[in-house]
Protein backbone atom coordinates (compact mmCIF):
# COMPACT_ATOMS: atom_id res chain seq x y z
CA UNK A 1 0.00 0.00 0.00
CA UNK A 2 1.36 3.24 -0.77
CA UNK A 3 2.05 5.49 2.42
CA UNK A 4 0.91 9.17 2.14
CA UNK A 5 2.40 11.16 4.97
CA UNK A 6 1.17 14.94 5.06
CA UNK A 7 4.74 16.85 4.82
CA UNK A 8 3.23 20.42 5.14
CA UNK A 9 4.95 22.27 7.96
CA UNK A 10 2.77 24.46 10.07
CA UNK A 11 5.52 26.04 11.85
CA UNK A 12 5.57 29.62 11.07
CA UNK A 13 6.30 33.36 12.62
CA UNK A 14 3.56 35.02 15.24
CA UNK A 15 3.25 37.94 12.43
CA UNK A 16 1.85 34.97 10.03
CA UNK A 17 -0.10 33.57 12.73
CA UNK A 18 -1.50 36.90 13.51
CA UNK A 19 -3.03 38.09 9.93
CA UNK A 20 -5.19 35.34 11.03
CA UNK A 21 -6.28 37.25 13.85
CA UNK A 22 -8.74 40.67 13.13
CA UNK A 23 -10.96 42.95 14.78
CA UNK A 24 -14.30 41.86 15.88
CA UNK A 25 -13.27 38.05 15.43
CA UNK A 26 -14.53 34.98 17.54
CA UNK A 27 -11.70 33.90 19.82
CA UNK A 28 -11.23 30.83 21.76
CA UNK A 29 -8.29 30.65 24.24
CA UNK A 30 -7.06 27.99 26.17
CA UNK A 31 -5.93 28.06 30.18
CA UNK A 32 -6.77 28.20 33.47
CA UNK A 33 -6.50 31.28 35.78
CA UNK A 34 -3.49 32.12 33.12
CA UNK A 35 -1.51 28.73 33.40
CA UNK A 36 -1.88 27.65 29.88
CA UNK A 37 -2.60 30.52 27.88
CA UNK A 38 -0.09 31.35 25.29
CA UNK A 39 1.49 34.62 26.58
CA UNK A 40 3.13 35.55 23.58
CA UNK A 41 -0.15 35.10 21.61
CA UNK A 42 -1.35 37.46 23.67
CA UNK A 43 1.20 39.99 23.32
CA UNK A 44 0.75 39.87 19.98
CA UNK A 45 -2.87 40.59 19.81
CA UNK A 46 -2.10 43.78 22.43
CA UNK A 47 0.85 45.11 20.12
CA UNK A 48 -1.11 44.72 16.71
CA UNK A 49 -4.26 46.79 18.50
CA UNK A 50 -6.70 44.01 17.65
CA UNK A 51 -9.81 44.85 19.44
CA UNK A 52 -13.91 44.00 19.50
CA UNK A 53 -13.25 40.20 19.92
CA UNK A 54 -14.99 38.32 21.23
CA UNK A 55 -13.67 35.82 24.02
CA UNK A 56 -14.67 31.97 24.76
CA UNK A 57 -12.34 30.38 27.76
CA UNK A 58 -12.77 29.47 31.32
CA UNK A 59 -11.86 32.34 33.31
CA UNK A 60 -10.08 36.01 32.71
CA UNK A 61 -7.27 35.17 34.38
CA UNK A 62 -5.68 37.93 36.30
CA UNK A 63 -5.48 42.00 35.90
CA UNK A 64 -1.99 41.45 34.26
CA UNK A 65 -2.03 37.58 33.45
CA UNK A 66 -3.32 35.20 30.54
CA UNK A 67 -5.99 36.87 28.50
CA UNK A 68 -6.85 38.61 31.40
CA UNK A 69 -4.21 41.55 29.98
CA UNK A 70 -6.77 41.40 26.56
CA UNK A 71 -9.54 42.23 28.85
CA UNK A 72 -8.00 45.20 30.93
CA UNK A 73 -7.03 46.45 27.94
CA UNK A 74 -10.57 46.73 26.55
CA UNK A 75 -9.59 44.67 23.77
CA UNK A 76 -13.16 42.81 24.46
CA UNK A 77 -16.66 43.42 23.85
CA UNK A 78 -17.80 40.18 24.94
CA UNK A 79 -16.89 37.10 26.78
CA UNK A 80 -18.16 33.65 27.58
CA UNK A 81 -16.78 32.60 30.83
CA UNK A 82 -17.27 30.29 33.91
CA UNK A 83 -15.62 32.86 35.98
CA UNK A 84 -14.45 36.27 36.01
CA UNK A 85 -13.75 36.83 40.05
CA UNK A 86 -10.03 36.93 39.67
CA UNK A 87 -9.66 39.95 37.33
CA UNK A 88 -11.55 42.80 38.67
CA UNK A 89 -11.66 44.82 35.65
CA UNK A 90 -13.90 42.48 33.96
CA UNK A 91 -16.41 42.85 36.59
CA UNK A 92 -15.95 46.83 36.63
CA UNK A 93 -16.13 46.82 32.54
CA UNK A 94 -19.42 44.78 33.11
CA UNK A 95 -21.00 46.59 35.03
CA UNK A 96 -19.81 50.43 32.74
CA UNK A 97 -21.80 48.15 30.24
CA UNK A 98 -18.36 48.11 27.83
CA UNK A 99 -18.06 44.40 28.08
CA UNK A 100 -20.91 41.60 27.49
CA UNK A 101 -20.36 38.89 30.27
CA UNK A 102 -22.01 35.36 29.70
CA UNK A 103 -21.67 32.95 32.58
CA UNK A 104 -21.68 28.88 31.94
CA UNK A 105 -21.16 26.52 34.46
CA UNK A 106 -17.23 25.23 34.14
CA UNK A 107 -18.19 21.63 33.60
CA UNK A 108 -21.03 22.74 30.85
CA UNK A 109 -18.12 25.05 29.22
CA UNK A 110 -15.55 22.72 28.86
CA UNK A 111 -18.74 20.14 27.38
CA UNK A 112 -19.78 22.79 24.82
CA UNK A 113 -16.50 23.81 23.23
CA UNK A 114 -15.88 20.08 23.21
CA UNK A 115 -19.24 19.29 21.74
CA UNK A 116 -18.10 22.39 19.08
CA UNK A 117 -15.04 20.72 18.49
CA UNK A 118 -16.57 17.26 17.27
CA UNK A 119 -19.13 17.73 15.43
CA UNK A 120 -22.07 18.16 17.55
CA UNK A 121 -25.15 20.65 17.64
CA UNK A 122 -25.32 20.82 21.78
CA UNK A 123 -25.00 18.51 25.10
CA UNK A 124 -27.94 18.01 27.60
CA UNK A 125 -26.57 18.42 31.23
CA UNK A 126 -28.97 19.01 34.41
CA UNK A 127 -26.25 21.08 36.33
CA UNK A 128 -27.87 24.35 36.93
CA UNK A 129 -31.29 23.07 36.88
CA UNK A 130 -33.57 25.35 39.34
CA UNK A 131 -31.16 28.18 39.33
CA UNK A 132 -31.02 30.79 37.17
CA UNK A 133 -28.24 29.11 34.80
CA UNK A 134 -31.42 27.93 33.34
CA UNK A 135 -33.26 30.92 32.17
CA UNK A 136 -33.66 30.95 28.27
CA UNK A 137 -32.21 27.15 27.72
CA UNK A 138 -35.08 24.13 26.56
CA UNK A 139 -35.34 21.53 28.39
CA UNK A 140 -35.44 17.86 27.34
CA UNK A 141 -37.00 14.67 29.19
CA UNK A 142 -34.74 11.65 28.86
CA UNK A 143 -36.04 8.21 30.61
CA UNK A 144 -37.76 10.39 32.63
CA UNK A 145 -34.92 12.88 33.34
CA UNK A 146 -34.72 16.45 32.71
CA UNK A 147 -31.64 17.89 31.23
CA UNK A 148 -30.65 21.19 30.00
CA UNK A 149 -30.12 21.77 25.90
CA UNK A 150 -26.77 23.39 26.08
CA UNK A 151 -25.57 24.19 22.49
CA UNK A 152 -21.80 24.17 21.30
CA UNK A 153 -19.41 26.82 21.01
CA UNK A 154 -16.81 27.01 18.04
CA UNK A 155 -14.82 30.01 17.11
CA UNK A 156 -13.49 31.47 14.26
CA UNK A 157 -9.69 31.36 15.56
CA UNK A 158 -8.31 29.23 18.72
CA UNK A 159 -5.37 30.30 20.07
CA UNK A 160 -3.52 27.23 22.27
CA UNK A 161 -0.55 27.02 24.47
CA UNK A 162 1.37 23.36 24.30
CA UNK A 163 4.57 21.90 25.75
CA UNK A 164 6.00 20.47 22.70
CA UNK A 165 4.85 20.40 19.04
CA UNK A 166 5.89 18.83 15.86
CA UNK A 167 5.80 20.47 12.34
CA UNK A 168 2.75 18.48 11.40
CA UNK A 169 1.48 20.74 15.16
CA UNK A 170 0.77 16.94 16.59
CA UNK A 171 0.54 18.65 20.01
CA UNK A 172 1.81 17.21 24.16
CA UNK A 173 0.84 19.56 27.11
CA UNK A 174 2.17 20.24 30.31
CA UNK A 175 0.50 19.34 33.54
CA UNK A 176 -2.31 20.95 34.62
CA UNK A 177 -1.15 23.79 32.12
CA UNK A 178 -3.39 21.26 29.96
CA UNK A 179 -7.13 22.24 31.15
CA UNK A 180 -9.40 23.79 28.31
CA UNK A 181 -6.73 23.48 25.68
CA UNK A 182 -6.87 20.59 23.95
CA UNK A 183 -10.98 21.13 23.63
CA UNK A 184 -10.53 25.09 22.02
CA UNK A 185 -7.66 23.31 19.80
CA UNK A 186 -10.46 21.33 18.22
CA UNK A 187 -13.43 24.06 18.27
CA UNK A 188 -11.59 26.62 16.69
CA UNK A 189 -12.16 27.12 12.87
CA UNK A 190 -8.41 27.81 13.00
CA UNK A 191 -6.19 26.74 15.54
CA UNK A 192 -3.06 28.51 17.08
CA UNK A 193 -0.21 26.41 18.59
CA UNK A 194 2.32 28.43 21.11
CA UNK A 195 4.73 26.06 22.01
CA UNK A 196 7.90 25.45 24.43
CA UNK A 197 9.71 23.37 22.16
CA UNK A 198 9.29 22.45 18.16
CA UNK A 199 11.00 19.26 17.09
CA UNK A 200 10.71 17.12 13.94
CA UNK A 201 7.79 15.15 12.81
CA UNK A 202 8.21 11.55 14.08
CA UNK A 203 10.02 12.33 17.23
CA UNK A 204 6.67 12.18 19.28
CA UNK A 205 5.49 9.38 20.71
CA UNK A 206 1.71 8.89 19.37
CA UNK A 207 0.80 7.93 22.26
CA UNK A 208 1.18 11.31 24.29
CA UNK A 209 -0.11 13.18 21.46
CA UNK A 210 -3.22 14.93 23.34
CA UNK A 211 -4.26 17.01 19.93
CA UNK A 212 -3.70 15.30 17.15
CA UNK A 213 -2.31 17.84 14.34
CA UNK A 214 -5.22 17.82 12.08
CA UNK A 215 -7.05 20.24 14.53
CA UNK A 216 -3.62 22.61 14.47
CA UNK A 217 -3.58 24.66 11.68
CA UNK A 218 -0.32 26.84 12.66
CA UNK A 219 2.31 26.71 15.68
CA UNK A 220 4.56 28.91 16.88
CA UNK A 221 7.72 29.08 19.28
CA UNK A 222 6.70 30.79 22.71
CA UNK A 223 8.79 34.03 23.60
CA UNK A 224 7.53 32.96 27.60
CA UNK A 225 5.66 34.01 29.98
CA UNK A 226 5.70 37.79 30.46
CA UNK A 227 3.83 38.12 33.38
CA UNK A 228 4.47 37.94 37.01
CA UNK A 229 2.30 35.04 38.55
CA UNK A 230 -0.30 35.45 41.74
CA UNK A 231 2.33 34.09 44.10
CA UNK A 232 5.57 35.10 42.66
CA UNK B 1 -11.60 35.92 59.94
CA UNK B 2 -8.44 35.34 62.38
CA UNK B 3 -6.13 32.78 61.26
CA UNK B 4 -6.52 30.36 63.83
CA UNK B 5 -10.27 30.60 63.62
CA UNK B 6 -9.91 29.73 60.22
CA UNK B 7 -8.05 27.12 61.19
CA UNK B 8 -10.36 26.10 64.20
CA UNK B 9 -12.61 25.51 60.58
CA UNK B 10 -10.36 24.18 58.43
CA UNK B 11 -9.57 21.16 61.69
CA UNK B 12 -13.24 20.18 62.13
CA UNK B 13 -13.40 19.80 58.23
CA UNK B 14 -10.60 17.73 58.33
CA UNK B 15 -12.73 15.12 60.71
CA UNK B 16 -15.08 14.28 57.70
CA UNK B 17 -12.37 13.06 55.55
CA UNK B 18 -11.73 9.40 55.81
CA UNK B 19 -9.84 7.26 54.54
CA UNK B 20 -10.02 6.66 50.34
CA UNK B 21 -12.57 9.05 49.83
CA UNK B 22 -11.70 11.35 47.30
CA UNK B 23 -12.38 15.08 48.01
CA UNK B 24 -12.24 18.55 45.85
CA UNK B 25 -11.55 21.69 48.09
CA UNK B 26 -12.61 24.82 47.25
CA UNK B 27 -10.85 28.65 47.53
CA UNK B 28 -10.17 29.68 50.66
CA UNK B 29 -10.76 28.09 54.61
CA UNK B 30 -11.15 24.98 52.61
CA UNK B 31 -8.04 24.88 51.15
CA UNK B 32 -6.24 24.97 54.66
CA UNK B 33 -8.33 21.69 55.19
CA UNK B 34 -5.91 19.47 53.75
CA UNK B 35 -3.00 20.94 56.43
CA UNK B 36 -5.18 19.02 58.69
CA UNK B 37 -5.56 15.87 57.60
CA UNK B 38 -2.99 12.56 59.28
CA UNK B 39 -0.52 12.01 56.77
CA UNK B 40 -1.06 8.19 56.97
CA UNK B 41 -4.38 8.89 55.82
CA UNK B 42 -4.76 7.82 51.96
CA UNK B 43 -7.13 10.43 50.08
CA UNK B 44 -7.22 11.65 46.73
CA UNK B 45 -7.47 15.50 46.42
CA UNK B 46 -9.12 16.35 42.96
CA UNK B 47 -8.48 19.97 41.80
CA UNK B 48 -11.20 20.45 38.81
CA UNK B 49 -8.63 22.32 36.70
CA UNK B 50 -6.77 18.66 35.52
CA UNK B 51 -5.14 17.10 38.26
CA UNK B 52 -6.30 13.86 40.76
CA UNK B 53 -3.75 13.52 43.91
CA UNK B 54 -2.42 16.94 44.65
CA UNK B 55 0.15 17.03 47.28
CA UNK B 56 0.98 20.08 49.70
CA UNK B 57 2.92 23.42 48.40
CA UNK B 58 6.44 23.38 46.89
CA UNK B 59 9.51 24.48 48.98
CA UNK B 60 10.04 27.99 47.97
CA UNK B 61 11.81 27.63 44.49
CA UNK B 62 10.61 24.55 43.33
CA UNK B 63 7.50 26.02 42.15
CA UNK B 64 6.48 24.89 38.17
CA UNK B 65 4.15 27.33 37.11
CA UNK B 66 2.37 24.49 34.56
CA UNK B 67 1.49 22.71 37.95
CA UNK B 68 -1.01 24.65 40.11
CA UNK B 69 -4.26 24.37 41.85
CA UNK B 70 -8.07 25.78 40.85
CA UNK B 71 -6.66 29.00 42.72
CA UNK B 72 -3.36 29.40 40.91
CA UNK B 73 -1.18 28.34 43.16
CA UNK B 74 1.61 26.01 42.90
CA UNK B 75 0.84 22.08 44.28
CA UNK B 76 2.97 19.00 44.05
CA UNK B 77 1.41 15.48 43.88
CA UNK B 78 0.96 12.63 45.51
CA UNK B 79 2.43 9.26 44.08
CA UNK B 80 -0.64 7.50 41.58
CA UNK B 81 -1.38 11.03 41.16
CA UNK B 82 -2.87 12.03 37.20
CA UNK B 83 -3.58 15.26 34.54
CA UNK B 84 -6.37 15.34 32.41
CA UNK B 85 -8.14 17.75 30.55
CA UNK B 86 -11.06 19.94 32.24
CA UNK B 87 -14.03 18.44 30.57
CA UNK B 88 -12.51 14.92 32.28
CA UNK B 89 -12.26 16.88 35.24
CA UNK B 90 -15.78 17.66 35.15
CA UNK B 91 -16.76 14.07 33.78
CA UNK B 92 -15.77 12.82 36.92
CA UNK B 93 -17.45 15.63 38.40
CA UNK B 94 -20.76 14.94 37.14
CA UNK B 95 -20.75 11.60 37.11
CA UNK B 96 -20.67 11.56 41.01
CA UNK B 97 -16.86 10.39 41.85
CA UNK B 98 -16.12 13.21 44.35
CA UNK B 99 -16.91 12.26 47.76
CA UNK B 100 -16.88 15.29 49.34
CA UNK B 101 -16.55 18.57 48.36
CA UNK B 102 -15.67 22.06 50.66
CA UNK B 103 -16.39 25.19 49.93
CA UNK B 104 -17.66 28.81 50.90
CA UNK B 105 -20.81 30.55 50.41
CA UNK B 106 -22.57 33.49 51.10
CA UNK B 107 -25.56 32.21 52.03
CA UNK B 108 -26.97 28.51 52.87
CA UNK B 109 -31.17 28.21 53.45
CA UNK B 110 -32.20 25.97 55.95
CA UNK B 111 -32.92 22.99 53.23
CA UNK B 112 -29.32 23.00 51.93
CA UNK B 113 -29.89 25.61 49.22
CA UNK B 114 -26.58 26.76 48.87
CA UNK B 115 -25.45 30.46 46.95
CA UNK B 116 -22.17 31.52 46.25
CA UNK B 117 -21.67 33.05 43.00
CA UNK B 118 -23.07 36.29 42.47
CA UNK B 119 -24.55 38.99 44.06
CA UNK B 120 -26.73 40.62 41.62
CA UNK B 121 -25.21 44.36 40.56
CA UNK B 122 -22.35 44.31 43.17
CA UNK B 123 -20.13 41.53 42.78
CA UNK B 124 -20.66 39.17 40.18
CA UNK B 125 -17.33 36.28 40.03
CA UNK B 126 -19.12 33.39 38.35
CA UNK B 127 -19.76 30.38 38.76
CA UNK B 128 -16.67 28.60 38.17
CA UNK B 129 -17.40 24.70 38.57
CA UNK B 130 -19.23 25.42 41.97
CA UNK B 131 -22.81 24.11 40.28
CA UNK B 132 -21.43 20.67 39.31
CA UNK B 133 -19.55 20.46 42.83
CA UNK B 134 -22.51 21.58 44.96
CA UNK B 135 -25.04 19.46 43.26
CA UNK B 136 -22.88 16.22 41.88
CA UNK B 137 -20.68 16.14 44.91
CA UNK B 138 -21.76 13.07 47.58
CA UNK B 139 -21.58 15.39 50.40
CA UNK B 140 -21.30 18.99 50.40
CA UNK B 141 -19.66 20.60 53.40
CA UNK B 142 -19.76 24.92 53.36
CA UNK B 143 -17.53 26.57 55.33
CA UNK B 144 -17.76 30.39 56.39
CA UNK B 145 -18.13 32.54 58.54
CA UNK B 146 -21.69 32.26 60.61
CA UNK B 147 -22.78 35.92 60.13
CA UNK B 148 -22.12 38.63 57.31
CA UNK B 149 -20.27 41.94 57.86
CA UNK B 150 -23.21 43.74 58.64
CA UNK B 151 -23.33 41.10 61.38
CA UNK B 152 -26.79 39.17 59.53
CA UNK B 153 -26.84 35.70 60.05
CA UNK B 154 -25.67 33.50 56.49
CA UNK B 155 -27.68 30.73 57.21
CA UNK B 156 -31.33 31.38 56.36
CA UNK B 157 -35.15 30.10 55.69
CA UNK B 158 -34.72 30.77 52.35
CA UNK B 159 -31.79 32.02 50.04
CA UNK B 160 -32.25 35.59 49.06
CA UNK B 161 -29.07 35.67 46.29
CA UNK B 162 -29.28 33.51 43.05
CA UNK B 163 -28.61 29.80 44.02
CA UNK B 164 -26.16 27.71 43.39
CA UNK B 165 -27.43 24.05 43.55
CA UNK B 166 -30.34 23.84 45.30
CA UNK B 167 -30.70 21.47 48.57
CA UNK B 168 -27.14 20.05 47.86
CA UNK B 169 -25.39 21.31 51.15
CA UNK B 170 -25.37 18.42 53.81
CA UNK B 171 -22.68 20.09 56.41
CA UNK B 172 -22.41 24.00 57.41
CA UNK B 173 -19.11 24.72 60.05
CA UNK B 174 -19.15 27.98 60.91
CA UNK B 175 -16.80 30.21 63.41
CA UNK B 176 -19.89 29.33 65.85
CA UNK B 177 -21.27 26.18 64.75
CA UNK B 178 -21.23 22.92 63.11
CA UNK B 179 -24.96 22.06 61.87
CA UNK B 180 -26.47 19.19 59.38
CA UNK B 181 -28.74 19.35 57.14
CA UNK B 182 -31.19 16.54 57.63
CA UNK B 183 -34.89 16.05 56.49
CA UNK B 184 -35.96 17.02 59.60
CA UNK B 185 -34.28 20.18 58.75
CA UNK B 186 -31.50 21.93 60.43
CA UNK B 187 -30.01 20.13 63.17
CA UNK B 188 -27.14 22.39 65.22
CA UNK B 189 -24.76 19.57 66.40
CA UNK B 190 -21.86 21.36 67.96
CA UNK B 191 -20.53 24.80 69.45
CA UNK B 192 -17.43 26.71 68.88
CA UNK B 193 -16.33 27.84 72.38
CA UNK B 194 -16.92 30.73 73.45
CA UNK B 195 -20.40 30.86 72.02
CA UNK B 196 -23.35 28.78 73.22
CA UNK B 197 -26.32 27.31 71.92
CA UNK B 198 -28.05 30.09 72.62
CA UNK B 199 -25.58 32.44 70.81
CA UNK B 200 -25.71 30.32 67.69
CA UNK B 201 -29.17 30.28 68.03
CA UNK B 202 -29.83 34.55 68.31
CA UNK B 203 -27.71 34.73 65.15
CA UNK B 204 -29.36 31.95 62.74
CA UNK B 205 -32.15 33.59 60.99
CA UNK B 206 -33.19 29.57 60.18
CA UNK B 207 -35.40 26.80 62.05
CA UNK B 208 -32.49 25.30 64.15
CA UNK B 209 -33.40 21.94 65.81
CA UNK B 210 -31.29 21.45 68.73
CA UNK B 211 -29.25 18.00 68.99
CA UNK B 212 -30.17 15.90 72.27
CA UNK B 213 -26.29 15.72 73.12
CA UNK B 214 -24.66 18.98 71.66
CA UNK B 215 -21.31 19.01 71.61
CA UNK B 216 -18.54 22.06 72.77
CA UNK B 217 -15.41 22.28 70.16
CA UNK B 218 -12.55 23.90 72.80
Amino acid sequence: MKQVITKKNKIVTMEEALEHISDGCTLMYGGFGGVGTPPTLVQGILDKGIKELTLIGNDTGFPDIGIGRLVTAERAKKVIASHIGSNPNAGKLMTEGKLQVEFSPQGTLAERIRAGGVGLGGIFVDVGIGTIAEEGKDKIVIEGKEYLVETALTAEVSIVHAKKADSLGNLVYDKTACNFNPLVAMAGAFTIAEVEEIVPAGELDPECIATPGIYVDMVIPTKGVNWKWAWQ
Amino acid sequence: MAVDVRNRIAKRAAKEIHDGLIVNLGIGIPTLVADHIPQDMHVLFHAENGVLGTGPSPEPGKEDPALCNAGGFPITTVMGASYFDSATAFGMIRKGYIDITILGALEVSEKGDLANWIVPGKRVPGMGGAMELAQKAKKVIVLMNHVNKQGESKILKTCTLPLTARESVDLIITDMAVMEVTEEGLVLKEVMAPYTVDDVIRNTEASLKIHAAVSTIE
